[in-house]
């Protein structure tokens, strides 16, 4: 009796979850389907959001997410190597790097807006612009990128390590065409959450991408990301609603559509080095 | 009974052993000791190699054995905290001392490990990375040497027709096979084989120890093994290891009919009588 009790409370746990999600999805699929258009997806903002479309803020939304990653991953990558690899076990420079790491991780992304506001645009005077909140981006998804790669490398079966190493193959070598396809699903994981997070962050891209919905024409321009332009139709801008949800919808196909790609792309990059049974 | 000598490594004349056996030796191990941390695990091994010969060596598990394999090629300078001393005297040059090429040390050197570890990558590409990265440009070239590989290990009829489909999809002796063809490939002088045949079953276990049968005429063989009848089957020379005051130490080295026939330690004698009863 108690264990059916239990297996209906974890039940309904379960349920819930999946309610919640079913909410969410639906009412923005629903409310945005109404707003929406193909129009939308290419026309200029105007009237503040309320009307017209949002085709100049789409280009920022990627071209700042480009450049976040373009940063982040083989940045990632390389901090995820050396933790993994070359330093050596319980160096301290390594356990630095970690704990750096893990508390970076932890940071708030409006403290990542400010450091990039005082950093990329004002010291290294990119103001407010694609650049500066690409690279803030770059900077708040690198923790748990390396985190999950390191953790992916270091799971890689030592034999093979050990394999290499007798053959007299390079640490290159081994970590190119062996340990690195080894550790994809981490790579991927990695990858997703921080395209992920990168995508829906607002607080972060506020004080340094800006929110001029113009169409940007350089990386200096300054350029709104589609999370700020939700959260500016909704806060600020009464009668935005309906932009708000189609703008919503939109960034959730975007998210899962950038998720698709960036698994298959991973995939057949490291199938092409591995074969895998 | 039991005959005190002054050398207690070597006993007897060394006679002209199988045919196919040089009594020069190939590499001299002189005074070798070998520590973790600070802590010795083996201590003062002194020993010849003789090409084209097997050499096995014995004794309980934890006595050194494997370490000392790995200081033969090398592999401990990647392994944590290892410190070697002494000499290995390999074609003229001191392998711990000397400036030495660990890459190419290597190539000369193979070393087969207890558990198979193919890397997860196709048949082919097994043995094809090895000799891409020592250099082996030529394609016609590499694809003869890999079909010799694989015929030299009996691997060929096997699996010609699946070259490209996952090694890790192999049974464990094959893949064991692959492992020794991958070593081979790079024609290497002398071949390390750490226990190769205990994570294989019985029938496996068989056809691998033909093969370093067949193998003792081309190169010299270096074997750990736990399996005296096997030891006493495959081997030309013997090596008897055993724990002194928690520090592994060569007890008896010397041809294999005599280590296993006329013991000159008792602790020999009661090791191999006691695997025996």
């Amino acid at each position: 009796m108690a264990d059916r009790l239990f297996s209906w409370l974890v039940f309904g746990c379960s349920l819930l979850v999946v309610l919640c999600m079913v909410w969410v999805l639906g009412d923005v699929v629903i409310e945005g389907l109404a707003h929406f258009s193909w129009q939308f997806l290419f026309t200029v903002p105007e009237d503040a959001g309320r009307a017209g479309g949002i085709g100049p803020i789409l280009v920022s939304t990627v071209w700042i997410l480009v450049i976040a990653l373009a940063v982040a991953l083989p940045l990632g990558l390389g901090v995820a190597i050396w933790l993994s690899e070359f330093s050596p076990g319980n160096s301290r420079f390594g356990n630095t790097t970690g704990i750096t790491l893990d508390i970076l991780a932890g940071i708030p992304s409006i403290v990542y807006g400010l450091f990039g506001n005082a950093f990329f645009s004002i010291y290294l005077g990119l103001g407010f612009s694609l650049m500066s909140g690409g690279l803030t981006l770059a900077c708040m998804i690198l923790p748990v990128f390396v985190r999950t790669c390191e953790t992916g490398l270091r799971a890689v079966n030592d034999d093979w390590r050990r394999g290499a190493l007798a053959l007299g193959l390079t640490r290159s070598a081994a970590i190119w065409h062996i340990l690195l396809p080894a550790a994809r699903p981490a790579i991927i994981a990695g990858l997703i959450l921080g395209i992920g997070r990168a995508t829906a962050e607002t607080a972060a891209l506020l004080f340094t991408s800006g929110y001029v919905d113009r169409m940007p024409e350089s990386l200096l321009d300054s350029g709104r990301a589609l999370a700020v332009h939700i959260y500016d139709l909704s806060m600020n801008v009464t009668g935005g609603d309906g932009a708000a949800y189609a703008s919503a919808l939109v960034l959730i196909t975007l998210i899962i559509t950038l998720n698709t790609f960036a698994q298959s792309f991973v995939n057949s990059w490291f199938r092409r080095r591995l074969v895998v049974s | 009974m039991k005959r005190q000598k002054t050398n207690p490594y070597t006993l007897g004349e060394i006679e002209q052993g199988a045919p196919c056996c040089v009594p020069a030796p190939l590499l001299r191990v002189r005074d070798l000791t070998l520590g973790y941390g600070g802590k010795t695990v083996l201590s003062q091994v002194s020993l010849d190699i003789y090409k084209g010969c097997i050499t096995a060596l014995i004794g309980p598990s934890g006595c050194g054995k494997t370490s000392f394999l790995s200081a033969l090629n090398r592999l401990t300078d990647h392994y944590d905290n290892a410190q070697v001393n002494g000499q290995i005297l390999f074609d003229g040059q001191d392998v711990l001392h000397d400036p030495v090429d660990t890459l190419r040390l290597r190539r000369r050197i193979g070393m087969i490990f207890q558990r198979p570890n193919p890397f997860p990558l196709s048949i082919w590409r097994n043995l094809e990375l090895p000799l891409k990265e020592h250099g082996v440009r030529d394609r016609q070239v590499r694809t003869k040497k890999i079909e010799t590989a694989l015929m030299d290990v009996g691997l060929w009829e096997e699996v010609s027709d699946r070259l490209h489909t996952s090694a890790l999809a192999l049974s464990g002796g094959q893949q064991q096979r692959l492992c020794i063809a991958r070593a081979l490939v790079l024609e290497p002088e002398i071949l390390l084989m750490d226990e190769p045949c205990s994570a294989l079953d019985p029938i496996s276990s068989g056809v691998v120890e033909s093969l370093i049968l067949r193998l003792r005429e081309r190169y010299t063989v270096v074997i750990v093994t736990h399996n005296l009848a096997q030891a006493r089957r495959v081997a030309n020379y013997a090596g008897f290891f055993w724990m002194t005051e928690r520090v592994g130490k060569l007890i008896e080295f010397g041809q294999c009919r005599h280590l296993f026939e006329a013991p000159v330690h008792e602790l020999t004698a009661a090791y191999i009588s006691g695997a025996q009863g």
